[in-house]
């Protein structure tokens, strides 16, 4: 019987796990140093401002392991010997493995900031920085944000849930501007503003200052601003975690370089999620996508590989989601920060400022290429069929109440949105009544 | 705004501090003539028990109804022992003690309460709603713009089974338990409603007037919460306003009103085996006995139950019922909205639902077959089984001792919902109906699920909705009331209550977690 082991028990890890047990009976062993067992790392923003306890993000009730026989090992690989196929472990103990897969995600990142290791200075990501923070905030006069991206969104409302003032420092000239139009960083900047965030853009950290007992007491920002403070928290992006790694024959570059069937430069060993680095960018995706949905589509794919059936990792059409305080957002297809020159974009935004669309197509075949939702819930299904059949434009806004995926009696603004794109590009499109049928068919 | 929460807070702690203290106040003394008047009206023949009342407690005056019910449940109890020892079976009063004890001491109470009933009943609801209101309108401002206010749940010692939580289950089972088995207790209580029941029905109060007043209160003051809590979600609005109007009109004041014309008390929206003596000869004889009215609601209830309610829910599912109409729904998505995280999801919590809530209704099923089999043949058992035994099981067990006590005092720590998932068979029955043969559905969003598990943790049925959610599998369960809130706290827009076409309802919906299709199909062929 041959030996899977895994390193790290997050979702690229533990959906490999789970579908190679599903198709074979290989032995199977999770390593990781962080938990006990399996959480979902995107719900640790909800244990901290109580509305899940711990034991929620927890996909798996406890059983789960033994009756699938998925053995668990609560410890951290020190060092990999591909050459004779041996993990050692912290404690001492060795391992051997006939496949390996690296799933070790990624760490935040920091960028050598004066005081970044001091008492009361935390990043997000695992659950011992949440238990960190959650020590680190009590009875606290105001906390400093560095970094506006996702983490930095979700750590700001987690402060605010507990009405710990917040100052929160974002590089960028706009909120997530990097990623997101003009248009929609402006409406997400406005939102986070509304809850009471001290937002200062265009500003970076320069340094953290102590206090005689080396906590955090200030910090000094690149405006030459000192503000008090008594918890920074990091959220200047993450890396992948593969510091262990770089000591071994495996190829790294930024992340564990692979190939599109998810292969390292060693034989057997695999690696996945937000520690890999595709050697060839796939299509308009990024080398490392650090977000929830790849780790679980790699770990789906290798599963089929370690099972016996070699795959290439073909991930469908790009689509992400995201909740700023109050506004959901999803996106299917491509919208980027700029527009690119072949592109022509619609934006539509309701009057209470709570809810848009940004529509993206080709200039020339008017193909559809992307939307951008805030407030508005809308069909996985229909924007990958759209996708997949190459839809015009006119063609997506005709059929779009077939996309609305809102919780019923919820206002429906697919008339406005047309009407405004009519306006705009002079055409006459008119909206189709939702049916039922199309929704359904191509199955 | 803070300041005003407080003394909210403080003025509802009030008013519930002497609601509960009214029962050890007053004064009692039964009459000559009320009692007299009533063993007339009831007809006994059981002269021990009357001469010892006569003797022993007519006439007396009593600092507290507790010695009194006391005096005339054993005198009861002592008259009965001798005539069935005797075989004097027409001597023997069936009455359950305590109950023939509240007709007594109702019209016996004196002192404070009965004569000023306006004042107590500011002093107790009034306050308590004024308090409430104080305490949830704030909320509006404090709980920031309109969105998903989960925030502090699992802090806070009230909702996340702390003392607080105990203390308000404790606090209302005992409710029940004396609202249901020691009635005699509480009249003081009672007597706060009689001058709006004599409004309404022109009789005086029972304690299921009480009952059912204070429902329909608690319901408008937690519904309110409901409508700012929720504010930003419509469903939930609609919903919300749905459950409080067939509430307050169809439960309470409608069978009231119909009684007020001499009519059968009727709950036209109550349906069969929820209201599970619907079947039983009492009441199909005074149906019978009340004319053209009485029939229709003999043929509606029927109908009701056994055509249009499987009907319904095959085009929306049985949460049209569950949290649109029903009254226990009503409550659970009222008064113990803060309570909905706090059921089990665990798989041996959904295992032991499916035991007992089908076990009940193949219970009620049977029992109300053998009181049909009784009505119609006139032989009063089978299979060496008393119907009537049957009967009083259902209604001790089930009826109070389940729906009731354990139904809803129990919301603080077992969530909101305990009666609708493991105890009701009119939710049972849906639940089949629902599960096998209807096109509610809830649909999963492809694959934007990151298992974050709100949708799980507020599912007051204890439904893992992650589990299914992060497979892109749409949820179909026959436990599902559609209350919406799982849909409402996703974060990620992945969940949508929807009635379509059955076809391909349950399939696992396969491009759509992201992988290109090929793959999905083979992971789905395995
Ligand atoms: C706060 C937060 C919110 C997020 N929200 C979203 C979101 O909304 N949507 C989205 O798409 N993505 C989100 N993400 C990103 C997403 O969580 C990650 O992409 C995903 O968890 C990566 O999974 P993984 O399995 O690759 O790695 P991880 O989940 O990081 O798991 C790796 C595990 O390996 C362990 N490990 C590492 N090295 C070793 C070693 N040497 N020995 C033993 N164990 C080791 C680590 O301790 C860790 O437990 C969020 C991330 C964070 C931090
Ligand atoms: S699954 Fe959703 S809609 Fe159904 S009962 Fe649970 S929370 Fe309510
Ligand atoms: S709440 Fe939404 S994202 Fe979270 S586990 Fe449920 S379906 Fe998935």
């Amino acid at each position: 019987m041959k030996h899977v082991v895994i390193i790290g028990n997050g979702i690229s890890g533990v959906t490999t796990a789970r579908h190679v047990r599903k198709m074979s009976d290989q032995k199977i062993t999770i390593i990781s140093d962080e938990t006990d067992y399996f959480f979902s790392r995107t719900a640790l923003m909800y244990v901290y401002m109580g509305h899940m306890p711990f034991k929620n993000t927890q996909p798996y009730e406890n059983w789960f392991w033994e009756k699938n026989r998925i053995n668990l090992i609560k410890n951290r690989v020190e060092k990999i010997d591909t050459d004779s196929k041996k993990l050692l472990l912290k404690n001492g103990e060795e391992i051997t493995y006939d496949k390996l897969v690296l799933a070790t995600g990624s760490k935040p990142n920091k960028f050598g900031w004066k005081g970044q290791d001091l008492d009361g200075v935390s990043g997000m990501y695992s659950k011992q920085d949440l238990d960190a923070i959650e020590k680190y905030t009590k009875n606290i006069k105001r906390a400093v944000i560095v970094g506006g991206g996702l983490i930095g969104i979700e750590l700001a409302e987690m402060l605010i849930s507990r009405e710990i003032p917040v100052t929160f420092l974002v590089r960028e000239t706009s909120f997530w501007n990097n990623v997101l139009p003009k248009q929609d960083s402006q409406l997400i900047t406005n939102h986070v503003k509304s809850h009471h965030v001290d937002l200062k853009l265009d500003t970076e950290l320069r340094e953290i200052i102590p206090d005689e007992n080396g906590r955090v007491k200030a910090v000094l920002t690149s405006k030459g601003e000192t503000i008090d403070c008594q918890f920074v928290g990091l959220t200047a992006g993450v890396s992948p975690n593969i510091d262990f790694v770089r000591d071994s024959k495996i190829e790294c570059n930024r992340g564990i370089l692979i190939n599109r069937h998810l292969e390292t430069n060693i034989p057997d060993v695999y690696a996945i999620g937000d520690c890999a680095e595709q050697e060839n960018a796939i299509g308009r995706r990024r080398p490392i996508e650090q977000v929830w949905y790849t780790g679980r589509m790699m770990g789906e794919t290798l599963a089929q590989t370690l099972c016996g059936n070699r795959r290439q990792y073909n991930p469908g059409h790009w689509f992400n989601s995201a909740k700023f305080f109050d506004i959901e957002y999803q996106t299917y297809g491509w919208v980027t920060a700029r527009i690119q020159e072949d592109e022509q974009d619609y934006y539509w935004e309701s009057s209470c400022g709570q809810k848009a669309i940004h529509l993206v197509f080709d200039k020339n075949d008017k193909s559809f290429v992307g939307i951008n939702t805030f407030g508005i819930r809308l069909r996985h299904e229909m924007f990958d069929r759209w996708l997949n059949e190459k839809k015009s434009i006119e063609h997506v806004l005709e059929y779009l109440k077939d996309a609305n995926f809102d919780p019923e009696f919820y206002k429906q603004h697919e008339e406005e949105i047309i009407n405004g794109f009519n306006q705009k590009f002079n055409a006459n499109i008119q909206p189709k009544k939702k049916s039922w049928k199309r929704i359904f068919t191509t199955f | 705004m803070k300041i005003i929460k407080k003394l909210g807070l403080t003025l509802f702690i009030i008013g519930l501090v002497i609601f509960t203290s009214l029962i050890f106040i007053g004064k009692y003394e039964l009459t000559e003539s009320t009692f007299d008047s009533y063993v007339k009206s009831r007809g006994f023949k059981s002269e021990l028990f009357i001469d010892d009342i006569q003797k022993n407690v007519v006439g007396k005056t009593y600092s507290n109804q507790f010695e009194l019910s006391s005096d005339i449940t054993s005198a009861l109890e002592n008259a009965n022992e001798t005539y069935k020892k005797e075989q004097q079976w027409d001597k023997v009063i069936w009455d359950k003690p305590h109950s023939l004890s509240y007709s007594l001491i109702k019209p016996s109470a004196k002192g404070i309460v009965v004569d000023n009933q306006g004042l107590f009943f500011f002093l107790t609801f009034g306050l308590g709603i004024i308090g409430a209101l104080m305490f949830i309108i704030p909320d509006v401002v404090l709980l920031g713009p309109p969105g998903i206010k989960n925030n502090g749940i699992y802090q806070s010692k009230a909702t996340n089974r702390g003392w607080i939580g105990y203390l308000a289950f404790i606090y209302l089972v005992s409710f029940y338990i004396l609202l249901y088995f020691y009635a005699d207790y509480i009249v003081n209580l009672v007597y706060l409603v009689d001058p709006i029941s004599k409004s309404l029905s022109g009789n005086a109060a029972s304690q299921w007037f009480l009952y059912g007043f204070l429902y329909c209160t608690v319901m408008v003051v937690m519904g309110i919460r409901m409508f700012i809590k929720y504010r930003h979600n419509k469903y939930q609005v609609i919903r919300t306003a749905s459950v409080l109007f067939f509430q307050i009109a169809f439960a309470f004041l409608i069978p009231e009103i119909l009684v007020r014309f001499n009519m059968p008390y009727f709950d036209f929206k109550n349906a069969w085996p929820l209201d599970y003596d619907f079947f039983f000869d009492w009441n199909i004889k005074s149906l019978i006995n009340s004319g053209t009215l009485g029939i229709f609601m003999l043929v509606w209830g029927t109908i009701f139950s056994i055509i249009i309610i499987p009907i319904v829910v095959y085009f929306y599912g049985k949460r049209w019922y569950c949290s649109w109409v029903c009254g226990c729904g009503g409550l659970a998505e009222t008064l113990g909205d803060p309570y909905r995280q706090l059921s089990d999801k665990s798989m041996k919590a959904w295992k032991i639902e499916r035991y007992l809530i089908h076990s009940v209704l193949v219970f009620a099923i049977i029992m109300t077959a053998m009181t049909l089999y009784t009505y119609f043949t006139g032989v009063d058992s089978l299979f060496g089984i008393k119907t009537y035994d049957l009967q009083f099981y259902y209604g001790f067990l089930i009826g109070s001792i389940f729906s009731g006590v354990i139904g809803t005092g129990f919301y603080p720590v077992m969530g909101n919902r305990v009666w609708c998932r493991f105890g009701c068979p009119l939710a049972a029955y849906m639940g089949i109906v629902q599960r096998f043969k209807s096109r509610f559905r809830i649909t999963t969003n492809g694959g934007q699920c990151i298992s974050c598990g709100n949708c799980s943790t507020y599912c007051e049925q204890g439904i893992d909705v992650r589990a299914y959610a992060q497979k892109g599998q749409n949820i179909v369960r026959a436990s599902c009331v559609g209350c919406g809130v799982c849909s409402a706290v996703c974060p990620r827009g992945v969940l949508k209550l929807e009635n379509g076409p059955e076809e391909g309802r349950i399939q696992e919906n396969p491009t759509l977690l992201g992988n290109d299709i090929d793959l999905m199909k083979m992971l789905k062929d395995k």
